[in-house]
């Protein structure tokens, strides 16, 4: 890229906003969750877990995601360690 | 003669698929093949007007099917191109009037008189893009540099798949160059990225499209046209042959022209 296209480029264009969340739509779209019943899902998998392991229900992240033609459902979950119950509490 | 048949579909509505299809048909007919279009919008008929032959219709698509008439007598021929007809649609019915057995039926029977049979589907998935899509040898899907027609286009292309009628190929219209260099449109190759589809053709926006509608011509035998020209371009790659794809220039404004210069000096 040169560098007056750069300096052009600076300034976002919308065209990157319209790609995002075209991106993003279309991974919700093709799966068949909605961001809402994401959420739900993600509710339920916490009550779920909670029910074996402790977790730091607020830190729960569950997203779709799309690598080529594979899409992946992928969840972080991280436990609630020693320290920060001992914090906690 | 066994006529390949292509179905022009596209999710969203208002995105060109019938300015497409009378383009397509006129660029094919004028490479000397014989073509017919048939309207598949039962109920909201538009491509009769598009190649300016409303004054002409006498039978239709559902004359047809239920048996008022032969198929021969349907078929409208183009006032330019002697090898070019229509088949226009019903005005006054729904697309229920209407099934994919009796599109695969009547595209068999026309397989054999021509050499191409375009189909204009309705927009949405509906019944009529049912019908449209039954007989498709190949699915043209067309869209704009917009995130609705996109997105609806990638849905299309999910249920094409689904009906084994794919991979399909895609025509990317209305797309106006200075707003992609700008960065404030979609370019092709980002959606070509987000939809992991064939490109077949880029049209760009052009006056030339709305003033031909205006007078039921087609924009691509007019040789100043340059969408006419991506469309006569596109007819010649269904035809199988290696196009170049047309690198749309717009004007840069003052950034672009330095920077040109400066690469251009840099190349020396």
């Amino acid at each position: 890229m040169s560098f007056f296209e750069r300096l052009r480029i600076g300034r976002r264009g919308t065209a990157y906003t319209a790609k995002q969340r075209l991106q993003t739509v279309l991974v919700h779209d093709r799966s068949g969750l909605s961001p809402g019943r994401l959420e739900a899902l993600k509710v339920d998998m916490i009550d779920t877990l909670s029910r074996h392991v402790e977790i730091d229900r607020g830190s729960v992240q569950l997203s779709l995601t799309k690598e080529r033609d594979q899409q992946r459902l992928v969840a972080d979950i991280p436990l609630a360690s020693q320290r920060s119950r001992r914090r906690t509490t | 003669m066994s006529a390949k048949i292509i179905t022009i579909t596209s999710g969203k509505g208002g995105v060109g698929k019938t300015t497409a299809t009378a383009n397509l048909g006129a660029s094919l007919a004028d490479l000397g093949y014989r073509v017919v279009c048939i309207d598949a919008d039962i109920g909201l008929r538009n491509l009769d007007v598009v190649m300016g032959l409303e004054n002409r219709i006498v039978y239709d698509l559902v004359d047809v099917v239920e048996g008022h008439c032969k198929l021969r007598q349907a078929m409208i021929r183009d006032k330019h191109l002697q090898d070019l007809f229509l088949i226009p649609a019903a005005q006054t019915r729904d697309k229920t009037a209407v099934s994919p057995q009796d599109m695969v039926r009547i595209s068999d029977e026309l397989r054999q008189e021509f050499d191409w049979v375009l189909i204009d589907s309705p927009a949405g998935i509906e019944r009529g893009f049912r019908n449209a899509l039954a007989p498709a040898d190949l699915v043209l899907i067309i869209t704009n540099p917009e995130v609705s027609a996109v997105r609806d286009a990638d849905r299309i292309i999910g249920l094409i798949e689904a009906e084994e009628k794919g991979p399909g190929k895609l025509i990317l219209n209305r797309v106006k160059p200075e707003m992609v260099r700008r960065g404030d449109m979609l370019a092709t190759e980002d959606i070509l990225d987000v939809l992991a589809i064939d490109l077949i053709g880029v049209i760009p926006e052009d006056e030339a499209i709305l003033i031909a509608t205006n007078r039921g011509l087609a924009a691509s035998l007019d040789s100043k046209s340059i969408a006419g020209k991506a469309y006569r371009n596109i007819a010649r790659r269904l035809n199988g042959e290696e196009v170049p794809f047309e690198t749309l220039q717009g004007r840069d404004g003052f950034f672009g022209r330095i920077s040109r210069l400066v690469r251009a000096g840099g190349e020396r």
